[in-house]
């Protein structure tokens, strides 16, 4: 335990390699905060970026009106954004209570085997490529029907969001100390009230993140929808009918060789984003804790 | 069974020394244990314990950490079954029906027997009024009260845990927001609504400070003219402010049951008698 040590003006006895730990302390705290600096620039460059190229063509047109055929003026991308927030409609109203539900049985039934197995399934799932999940909801909901649906597109993004919102669900749920669970317990409440009206009404706000983080994840998906969703020209809200969406058409409007269509695939790029930030601050702002954080 | 007989003799020897509760008859057995055993797994945690809990009184269990008191306390209601690997083994009887085998569902025993932890646990998701009406809100559809018949007994119930006077004005306020020591008087308030016959606390002030151990203390002396109060306290001191009858632990098995001045001036038991003079635990 003894260590070599100098005596510095003033008497107090400090170890000798002090200079070398403020050095290493120094360099690994600017390392830390370059690591920080390089994490956040992508967004800054990209939201720059869109901004800068996509500001261009916003106009009300682009929302209120439809695709023009090339060489004609103006037209913007209303029916991708209306079929955008259909899907997500779709997907979040299929996905949500089966990935919640998944969640806080994952919480409930904790140690046990099929608890394990479930967990186990909902990962390899988060990790399956997204073309994946495409082809499988093509397999099952569209070649069976003969056409694309928006309904196809909406199942694809489901399955995506399921995993996500369980784990963070499960995970939220722990958070939540066991203590509550007891007192609830304590006062009568059954099991799967406890759980409900306590555990997790308490777990909410995690788990609207959690939902939030698994919307904005879908809401740019572009990959389960080529198949599935397909695209539309023409204005569709139809459940059983092809649907444009915005990644779908940000996509076929990039690799276009029209320079008018590629202003509009940037404008639908920060549509899109902004979209998401739009769903995100607004839920955050509505699940606000009403009393505060209390003590953690 | 050593702990039986005691329980026994000083039922009956030290009744006139427990003062103006003094007539205590077999009828104000409110809560009583027979050999019941408690386990963790394959522990034995809790050993044979027999003891009687009286209406109108205040009991206390003392003990080193470790030694089951809190376990014995959580069979009392059955909260000792929802950890998992546990479970109690013999007789609980509330009111003369054994909870464990007398046909109550666990629910039912914990309408009737309220419980306070060691950590105040208000619900942080609800207002202060709400967290006393909490356990209202889930009664049978008879039994349930009318919105203002809720804010009568949410009164009632905060004024029973002096809590009243300190947050009438602010009973919409998040609970989180009051002090601990107001939170564990909520806590008492929020389990005194449902009328419960037994109030067990399990250590109410190992997370206070003197100033609110005291007013809980205070609380916990007055409420015993209308529920049974069992409380578990590693304090000696308080045990003997508060209790009027002590029940020693000692590993897992009651050493010794007796009202509280004769625990505390004549022992018995050579164990109970080195516990409180200080030489252990």
């Amino acid at each position: 335990m003894t260590q070599s040590t100098a005596v510095v003006p003033g008497g107090r006895r400090v170890p000798r390699n002090v200079t070398r730990r403020r050095v290493v302390s120094a360099v690994m705290i600017v390392l830390t905060y370059l690591a920080a600096a390089a994490a956040t620039l992508p967004l800054i460059f990209i939201l720059a970026n869109l901004l800068r190229q996509g500001v261009g063509s916003l106009h009300w047109h682009f929302f209120t009106s439809m695709p023009k055929p090339v060489g004609e003026e103006g037209g913007g991308m209303a029916n991708a954004i209306a079929g955008t927030l259909m899907l997500i409609t779709i997907a979040s109203a299929i996905g949500l209570p089966i990935g919640i539900g998944a969640g806080l049985f994952l919480a409930e039934q904790r140690g046990t085997r099929v608890a394990n197995v479930v967990r186990f399934l909902s990962d390899v799932l988060n990790g399956l490529p997204s073309i994946v999940v495409g082809i499988f909801a093509w397999q099952l909901l569209v070649r069976p029907f003969h056409h694309f649906s928006a309904l196809a597109g909406g199942i694809a993004l489901a399955v995506m969001m399921i995993p996500i919102v369980a784990r963070t669900t499960e995970e939220m749920i722990r958070l939540v100390p066991v203590s509550l669970r007891e007192a609830a317990l304590a006062l009568g409440y059954t099991r799967w009230r406890t759980s409900l009206s306590i555990v997790l009404r308490s777990a909410l706000p995690g788990i609207v993140t959690g939902a939030l983080v698994a919307v904005a994840r879908i809401a740019g998906e572009t990959a389960p929808l080529l198949f599935t969703a397909f695209g539309n020209q023409f204005w569709s809200t139809s459940p059983g009918q092809p649907i444009a969406a915005l990644p779908l058409q940000i996509f076929s409007y990039a690799i276009s060789p029209y320079d008018d269509w590629h202003a509009q695939a940037w404008a639908g790029a920060l549509v899109l984003i902004a979209l998401v930030l739009v769903i995100s601050v607004s839920a955050r702002f509505a699940t606000r804790s009403r009393y505060g954080r209390g003590h953690d | 069974m050593v702990a039986g007989m005691t329980e026994l003799a000083m039922g009956v020897t030290l009744r006139p020394q427990t003062g103006e509760h003094s007539a205590i008859a077999l009828s104000d057995v409110r809560l009583e244990t027979r050999g019941l055993d408690a386990f963790f797994g394959a522990t034995r945690v809790v050993k044979d314990a027999a003891l009687r809990v009286y209406d109108r009184q205040v009991t206390a269990i003392i003990g080193p950490s470790g030694c089951g008191k809190s376990t014995l306390l959580r069979c009392l209601n059955r909260m000792h079954e929802t950890v998992v690997g546990a479970r109690a083994e013999g007789e609980v009887l509330f009111s003369g029906t054994d909870v464990y085998s007398g046909g109550m569902s666990a629910v039912t025993v914990r309408r009737h027997i309220g419980m306070v932890f060691q950590r105040p646990t208000p619900f942080p998701t609800m207002s202060i009024r709400d967290n006393v009406a909490a356990g209202l809100k889930i009664l049978p559809r008879a039994d349930r009260p009318t919105r203002s018949g809720t804010d009568e007994i949410v009164e009632q119930a905060l004024r029973r845990a002096a809590l009243w006077e300190e947050v009438k004005d602010r009973l919409k306020q998040g609970a989180v927001m009051l002090s601990g020591g107001q939170q564990q008087r909520l806590c008492i308030a929020r389990a005194l609504a449902t009328q419960p016959e037994v109030l067990l606390l399990d250590e109410p002030t190992a997370s206070l400070d003197p100033t609110s151990t005291m007013r809980v203390e205070e609380l916990v002396y007055e409420l015993r003219a209308d529920v049974a109060v069992v409380i578990v306290t590693h304090n000696m001191q308080q045990a003997a402010r508060v209790s009027d009858r002590t029940a020693f632990m000692l590993a897992g098995e009651l050493v010794e049951v007796g009202a509280t001045s004769a625990i505390f001036t004549a022992p018995t038991d050579a164990r109970t008698e080195a516990y409180i003079t200080g030489r252990f635990g």
